[in-house]
């Protein structure tokens, strides 16, 4: 990667947007981008480019993503627990009116899809689909405004929209498959077993084919669902990128530049809304499934 | 795309988060609005009593005005008839008292003719002596004509 006041090209300019800041191990014997080599045992530092964040391999933590997603989850939690001090059941006003809607939208839609007496699913979903908005909102800031003022106090990497990278998503949506695990087994007990083995074919001869098709079923629910967030953020933080850097192509490229731009954000809020809501749903319609019983 | 130990930050983040809204978000936010819930239910039925109330009052005003109209008609009939009775009443003792006040007028009338007849009886008999007196130019005897002179004071 090229340092900051060098000229990049288009291509250096994307890779960079889509690095994270990265603190991790870089194994022994590794050659860094200034040309040293890590000494015995391994040493623990930022990364330099997406070469020394692949070697590090699990033994990493992306910075950015962590400070963003839990400052998100914080506000998130601040905010809504500010109103809940104030909630009574006077006439309610401003922000407390806006908070109760969507309070009521998210127990609207859990009573509808869930039917079971479970007081975790409301509050989860309330949690994600607040902390989803939140951290897809991030992608209508302009790419490069918290990015390159950062970098010019030193940081060299800054990926801002949590939610495309996939250690976040997929966090959360494990994060689901657990619990859907746990009520399957607390709620069906042997009934979940029965499930995974007589079904589709009630006969005892296909319990292998019944079992590798409802695993890999059921194994496809918790990464469909991070990976459909991440990829639909994914895609839209790219296309922002590319936007921008439509504007380095020439004046003449200013005005089309700036108009995909508005017309971009503005579908992207219809996104960023559509996928965090999705999210929500689909906890709730998975949980609704690991404790309905056949 | 690099799965690391930020896959098991966010899950520890994600479950804080979670509790935190289930524990401290969630059950007052959804209790006030519950309650504001039945604070406005609460509100409707008393004003849907209150206005069926105001519909039975003004059903009794209806009828108490009715009542009270009808009340007053009677009492100006009573009074109406009371006032006839009365200037009957005063028609007959004023009929009365009239026939009563003639009545005397005439006796007291009859009483007066009565006496001057009597009066007036005694002077002719004095008169139709004198004039026999001068007529006979002798003096008559009072005494012996006056059986006669008597007589004729009686036809008149």
């Amino acid at each position: 990667m090229a340092a900051a006041g060098e000229t990049r090209t288009i291509s250096e300019y994307i890779v960079h947007h889509l690095t994270n800041l990265t603190y991790g191990k870089l194994p022994e014997g590794f050659h860094r981008h200034d040309g040293s080599t890590v000494p015995e045992g391994g040493v623990w530092t930022l990364a330099h480019g997406g070469e020394e964040a692949a070697a590090m391999g699990f033994n990493a933590i992306h910075i950015d993503s962590m400070i963003w997603s839990i400052g998100l989850g914080v506000l998130f939690c601040w905010l809504f627990r500010s109103i809940a001090k104030k909630a009574s059941s006077d006439t309610p006003s401003g922000i407390v009116n806006f908070v109760e809607v969507i309070v009521g939208f998210v127990d609207n839609t859990v009573k509808d899809t869930f039917h079971g007496r479970n007081p975790l699913v409301a509050p989860l979903a309330l949690t994600i689909f607040v902390w989803v908005f939140l951290m897809n909102l991030m992608d209508l800031v302009p790419v490069d405004l918290i990015p390159y003022t950062l970098e010019l106090i030193g940081v060299p990497y800054q990926k801002i929209v949590p939610s495309t990278d996939p250690n976040i998503t997929m966090g959360m949506a494990l994060g689901v498959f657990i619990l859907m695990l746990y009520y399957s087994i607390t709620v069906k007990g042997f009934g979940f077993v029965k499930e995974l083995t007589m079904n589709p074919f009630n006969h005892p001869l296909f319990i292998p084919v019944n079992l590798f098709m409802e695993v890999v079923g059921l194994l496809a629910k918790p990464f469909s669902l991070g990976l459909r967030l991440f990829g639909n953020m994914y895609a839209g933080e790219m296309i922002f990128i590319l936007i921008a850097a439509l504007f380095s192509a020439g004046v003449a490229w200013m005005v089309p530049a700036g108009l995909m731009q508005i017309g971009w954000a503005i579908f992207h809020i219809l996104v960023i809304t559509l996928q965090a809501f999705i999210f929500m749903v689909l906890t709730i319609v998975y949980l609704s499934m690991a404790h309905e019983d056949h | 795309m690099n799965l690391n130990l930020t896959l098991i930050g966010q899950m520890l983040a994600f479950v804080a988060f979670v509790v935190f809204c289930m524990k401290y978000v969630w059950p007052p936010i959804l209790a006030a609005m519950a309650e504001r819930e039945q604070k406005i239910a609460e509100g409707l039925a008393a004003a849907d009593k209150a206005s069926h109330d105001l519909e039975m009052a003004k059903e009794k005003a209806v009828e108490r005005l009715k009542e009270a109209k009808e009340e007053a008609a009677g009492i100006i009939d009573a009074a109406n008839r009371r006032a006839n009775q009365i200037v009957d009443e005063a028609k007959d003792a004023a009929v009365v008292e009239a026939d009563r006040v003639k009545a005397a007028a005439q006796a007291e009338i009859e009483q007066e003719s009565n006496r001057a007849r009597e009066q007036l009886r005694g002077q002719v008999a004095a008169l139709s002596l004198a004039g026999a007196e001068k007529v006979l130019g002798a003096s008559i005897d009072a005494q012996a004509h006056a059986d006669i002179v008597d007589k004729l004071a009686a036809e008149l």
